[in-house]
């Protein structure tokens, strides 16, 4: 053969075959292969390795945010506690110092936004200076947060600039606010006296004693972490995969070039882990950068200082060494599916279904933990591990529950309109990636549920109702230590206020028996209420009333009570008002001719008994020491009438509490678990509906050339537009419904665990809703992609 | 091979003794198969006598006497239409249709509306073996097969000349 | 301009992706129930030209006249609403839609124009019997060799009885012999319908069964038949 007779080689002897590399060497060599396919595969090489990254990456912000929860805790209320009065400063009342400061709580509400504030007065040449502040404000100016001077700039807060007429000479620093978003501000009077309500503090800095999480509340916040972190490990899982049939073909070909099965899937981890480790750095950008603007977002009223957010050591390395190992596993877990031969790649095993019944028995196992622990006692303390063991395997139950349901599911379904038949018939061919998405959806939503029944079925311990009448008045203000001269005038600047309509104005203090007692014996004391006969009105059944008159009123249905008051109350006789306020006491004669009438609610829903007397039966003025209570109605048609009103009270006196009348009272504490639970959420949704959308663009783009002869035919662009709509919705109307079913049993279960009654079993609608808009905003953002594809461009390209 | 046809192709450009004639020929056309010199003389009073080319002078220094040759109006009309009518597709035409191209080149006519005349004669051909293959019994089809892929053979050349003539008129026009 | 009793004729079209012109002055026709083959050399413009006369893409400049209808001045919608109705469409591969069954995928452009199910899928094994295919209704198009995939394609371009068929390289990913049955098929079940067909290859014996031929060079249509 003289075509293959090489000239030349015959005599040199042949290279040496190289020697096959040790085992170690070959992994260690596949691996750089796998990284060198990933960082180097081309454009779509890359376009994959920077998806897989990207969702990495955003898992790994998340968790790294997550890991950051405790920190950023301990330090707001490490500044709360700092910038509070020490508690043994305020024991000691006692005297009046080069450091003393009086100091009222000057707090007020504008719009939706709470403001705190203080007014201070220096008694001596250097006053002590809560943290972030470093210079005492001078009578008649105040330094404000950031915030505050934010709004106080803004042009729809005129009433707030005319409540908060101080100069400001200042802003708090960082270390004096616990959130770059709080309104706060500490203004300077020269007026101030601890006979007009002011505290006299020597000293800042809390006692650090907080009071202990109650139980049940343990049990809420360790579900929390269940339910936004098993839906990011999802999401993780999911990313590594973006892109995995194209890394299979390429893998297929590499078999013919001789690679065996082994090689392969350690060329496929090294890929896997190179994606994810470029994700951590990519997570570690995203958080870094994040924590930046941390302080700018607010989210349902939580916002944080960037340099609170320090994520925990040992979660952070555990997430480092985690998520990589995690991409390894997940890659090697999903190959095991797939046999990629040197022609192509098979996928075994989908004639064969998914099996039930292991799937059923992580959630089943889980319920009998739940049960297993039994209920617990309202004030035991909580072991907060068998819970979160047992709710984690209900909800990581539920996620592997989903596949084999869809697939039952999707599989039964026949026929229906063009759009339908091609989504659906697109699942039963690969339903798998789908329902890995939704998995995450129902975990996310199920525990969503399981939470909100918890806290329904709890609320009777965080909600009071406060039997407040919002439909007889709107507002309260008290103001104490006030003289009844300046109460009078008081209630009149109220009912002076542009849109009150009514004001129930009472100035109260105390009436006592004359005479002298024995050391242990109780004064027999009632309440004495001053007011119009309309005031009075409100406050007992009274059915004929003139200026001048006065009545002794009892309690409805409390005897005990009402001989107490009866006690005091003596008609004809005299009463001491304002004894024991350090001036010299009120004596007044209840007229003999006072008829007793019964109390009613106040709009407040409290009961006022004792001795009323109209205003002309008794001069309020004279009154040594008094408290105003006006309870206001006014005209809602009144724009911003809260803020007329809040502005009279600030200037009749800025430490006057002024509350808003509302049924119902919640507990802070509650609030901000569930606060907690909807940023969550929401992020752990828009998370899930990221990873979709990767899917289904990926999808798209590999069905580039089908969409183009779709187009062809004919197709009108809305029938591919529904498909892509069933295509998400199917398997997330199935996953929802795992969830709400699953969710429903799993907060039925804690609910009976915590001795509670499951009032609302409807509180599911707000978490179908945000699912419902899951799949709006995926089949939207793959609509204009899905556009695109659909030019006859496509054709062209071969 | 019409070397009746290719002379008279070749006289188009300006008057020519045999000799030369003979001479272009071989260098153009005759690489395996150069031309005698009493073909040339044959043709040319053959074609003188049918009118086609006409004497334009005599020479004879020193010599035999040599006449020169020029075509007449008749004889470009001739060129024109053998040019213009396609061949028979037949195997083995390659010479025939490689000379009209040549020639087509060298004389400023179109080379491709040739190529394209020449392709749809192919075609025309094809389809009624394709026909007649469709209607026909097996032997029918393997007859037809055989012819039908002689044809498409043709076809690729012809499609190859077509994309390449800009090459070739560099190469045969000096 | 339109050539006597022509069904789809196009005249004088340009059109231009980026820089380069794919058609440069193209103009065709075709009659009712004829079999046209349009040849060139790749990159010729041949495929735009198919493109343009299904009114998929919009030519930048030339008519394009269709049963008396000039196809230009028609709105993306009502193109596409003809497209369903009276074209169908053969490429070389990736036609088929993976997940849906053969007959599914047969029956699709009746679905698309609004025929019933039922009703469809019984015309589409019809014509999966005419083009020998009907034995493979419920299995998926991964599950069937290139030939007859290819003749599943076929059967859905006839399926929803079109006046004309662009076919771009149909037999281009099949070995002769199966080529050859499926142009067979194809014309065959044309000419007997009456279709139109536009037949888009470089091969000259898939060009042999057409009834006449125009070739696409450098974006002209040089039609040999009409000028001779």
């Amino acid at each position: 053969m003289i075509l293959l007779d090489k000239p030349g080689t015959t005599g040199a002897p042949a290279p040496p075959r190289p020697a096959p590399p040790s085992r170690g060497a070959a992994v260690l060599r596949d691996l750089g292969l796998g990284i060198r396919f990933a960082a180097g595969g081309g454009r779509e090489g890359w376009i994959r390795t920077l998806l897989t990254a990207v969702g990495v990456g955003l898992g790994v912000a998340l968790l790294l945010l997550a890991s950051s929860v405790p920190h950023l805790l301990d330090a707001r209320s490490a500044r709360d506690q700092a910038r509070k009065e020490s508690p043994a400063s305020t024991a000691s009342q006692s005297g009046r110092t080069d450091r003393s400061v009086l100091r009222v709580d000057a707090g007020s509400d504008f719009g939706d936004e709470t403001i705190s504030g203080f007014l201070m007065r220096a008694e001596g040449a250097d006053p002590v200076l809560p943290p972030g502040i470093d210079r005492f404000p001078a009578p008649g100016t105040m330094v404000v947060s950031p915030a505050l001077k934010e709004l106080l700039a803004s042009p729809g807060s005129g009433l707030l600039r005319e409540r908060l007429a101080y100069r400001i000479t200042g802003t708090i620093g960082d270390d004096g606010l616990r959130s770059p978003g709080e309104l706060r501000y500490y203004a300077g009077s020269d007026t101030l006296t601890t006979a007009r309500g002011a505290h006299r503090i020597t000293e800042y800095g809390g006692a650090g004693e907080t009071d202990p999480v109650p139980p049940l509340l343990v049990v809420l916040i360790v579900m929390v972490c269940v339910v936004l972190l098993v839906p990011v490990a999802i999401f993780i899982a999911t990313a590594v995969r973006f892109g995995g049939d194209r890394r299979d073909r390429r893998l297929a070909a590499l078999r013919l070039v001789g690679a065996d099965i082994r090689t392969t899937r350690r060329i496929a981890a090294g890929e896997a882990m190179f994606g994810a480790l470029l994700g951590l750095l990519l997570g570690l950008a995203f958080f870094l950068v994040g924590r930046l603007f941390v302080g700018s977002v607010e989210l349902w009223d939580v916002s944080a200082f960037p340099a609170d957010v320090v994520p925990d050591l040992r979660l952070g390395l555990l997430i480092v060494v985690a998520v990589p190992l995690t991409a390894v596993l997940v890659t090697l877990l999903a190959m095991r599916s797939v046999v990629i031969e040197p022609l192509g790649v098979v996928r075994r095993g989908r004639e064969r279904g998914r099996r039930l019944w292991w799937r059923l028995l992580v959630p089943a196992a889980g319920l009998s933990v739940l049960v297993m622990k039994g209920r617990v006692g309202e004030f035991d303390p909580v072991d907060p591990v068998p819970i979160a063991t047992g709710a984690v395997l209900v909800l990581v139950g539920l996620a592997l529950l989903l596949p084999w349901l869809v697939e039952a599911c999707v599989n039964r379904l026949r026929g229906g309109p063009v759009p339908w038949q091609l989504a659906t018939r697109r699942l039963q061919l690969s339903s798998g990636a789908a329902s890995r998405a939704v998995s995450g959806v129902t975990v996310a939503v199920a525990g969503a549920i399981a939470l909100q029944m918890l806290f329904a079925a709890m609320s009777a311990d965080f909600h009071r109702a406060t039997g407040e009448d919002p439909s007889r008045a709107q507002f309260a203000a008290y103001s104490e230590d006030v003289t009844g001269d300046a109460a009078t005038s008081a209630i009149e600047r109220f009912r002076a206020t542009e849109g009150v309509d009514t004001v129930i104005g009472s100035v109260e203090a105390y009436a006592t028996k004359p005479g002298t007692y024995a050391e242990d014996d109780v004064t027999p004391t009632t309440s004495l209420t001053i007011g119009t006969c309309a005031t009075l009105r409100e406050l007992a059944r009274i059915d004929r009333c003139e200026d001048g008159d006065a009545f002794v009123v009892h309690p409805p249905g409390d005897e005990e009570q009402a001989e107490w008051v009866d006690r005091t109350a003596r008609k004809g006789k005299t009463v001491l008002i304002g004894e024991g306020m350090g001036r010299e006491p009120f004596r007044w004669t209840l007229p003999a001719d006072t008829p007793t009438v019964t109390a009613r609610k106040d709009p407040m829903g409290e009961i006022h008994h004792g001795i009323m007397a109209t205003t002309g039966a008794l001069d309020a003025s004279k009154l040594p020491g008094a408290t105003i209570v006006a309870q206001i109605r006014v005209d809602d048609r009144v724009p911003d009438i809260a803020e007329y009103v809040r502005n009279t009270a600030y200037r009749i006196d800025p430490g006057m509490r002024f509350v808003e009348l509302n049924p119902v009272a919640r507990d802070r504490m509650y609030d901000s678990v569930r606060t907690g639970l909807q940023v969550g959420a929401t992020v752990v949704l828009l998370l899930i509906a990221a990873s979709m959308l990767v899917s289904q663009l990926e999808q798209l783009r590999e069905r580039r050339r089908l969409l183009s002869v779709l187009v062809a035919f004919g197709t009108r662009r809305s029938t591919l537009g529904w498909s892509v709509l069933w295509q998400t919705a199917v398997p997330v109307a199935l996953g929802l419904a795992v969830a709400v079913a699953g969710g429903l049993g799993l907060g039925a279960t804690l609910a009976w665990m915590i001795h509670k009654t499951v009032v609302d079993w409807w509180l599911f609608w707000p978490m179908v809703g945000a699912g419902a808009g899951l799949i709006a905003v995926v089949t939207l953002a793959s609509l204009p992609p899905l556009w695109r594809l659909m030019r006859p461009e496509g054709l062209r390209t071969e | 091979m019409s070397i009746g046809h290719t002379l008279l192709g070749l006289l188009e450009s300006g008057p020519r003794h045999g000799y030369d004639l003979k001479r272009t020929f071989d260098e153009k056309f005759g690489q395996d198969r150069p031309l005698h010199y009493g073909q040339v003389y044959s043709t040319m009073s053959r074609l003188l006598k049918n009118g086609l080319v006409e004497v334009d002078g005599v020479e004879s220094e020193g010599g035999p006497e040599r006449k020169r040759y020029a075509i007449t109006d008749a004889g470009i009309t001739d060129v024109s239409q053998w040019l213009d009518q396609p061949e028979k597709p037949e195997p083995y035409l390659q010479s025939t249709l490689y000379t009209k191209v040549v020639l087509a080149l060298l004389t400023g006519r179109s080379a491709s509306g040739l190529l394209d005349t020449q392709r749809s004669e192919h075609l025309r051909l094809m389809r009624i073996l394709t026909d007649r293959k469709r209607k026909g019994d097996l032997a029918d089809q393997l007859i037809c097969d055989h012819a039908l892929f002689h044809l498409e053979a043709d076809l690729r050349w012809l499609e190859l000349t077509a994309a390449r003539l800009d090459q070739l008129a560099k190469v045969v026009t000096p | 301009m339109i050539p006597e009793g022509s069904l789809l004729s196009a005249h004088d079209l340009r059109k231009t992706y980026g820089s380069t012109p794919a058609l440069d002055g193209a103009s065709f026709s075709v009659h009712p129930g004829e079999v046209v083959a349009v040849m060139g050399p790749s990159g010729s413009g041949k495929s735009t030209l198919l493109h343009c006369l299904a009114g998929i893409v919009n030519p930048d400049s030339g008519t394009i006249t269709y049963a008396g209808r000039e196809l230009s001045a028609m709105s993306d919608a009502e193109r596409s609403a003809l497209r369903r109705s009276d074209f169908g469409f053969v490429f070389q591969f990736g036609q088929l839609v993976p997940e849906l069954t053969c007959v599914e995928n047969v029956a699709l452009p009746l679905r698309l124009n609004g025929v019933k199910r039922k009703a469809a899928e019984r015309t589409a094994l019809e014509w999966m019997e005419r083009l020998e295919v009907d034995g493979l209704g419920g299995k998926r198009p991964g599950e069937v060799s290139g030939g007859q995939g290819q003749r599943v394609a076929v059967a859905r371009a006839l399926a929803g009885s079109p006046k004309v068929i662009f076919a771009d390289e149909p037999t281009g990913a099949l070995d002769s012999l199966n080529g050859e049955r499926v142009m067979e098929l194809l014309t065959e079940a044309a000419r007997s319908s009456h279709v139109a067909v536009v037949l888009v290859t470089h091969e000259a014996r898939v060009a042999a069964f057409s009834d006449r031929d125009v070739t696409v060079r450098d974006g002209r249509a040089h039609n040999l038949e009409y000028s001779a």
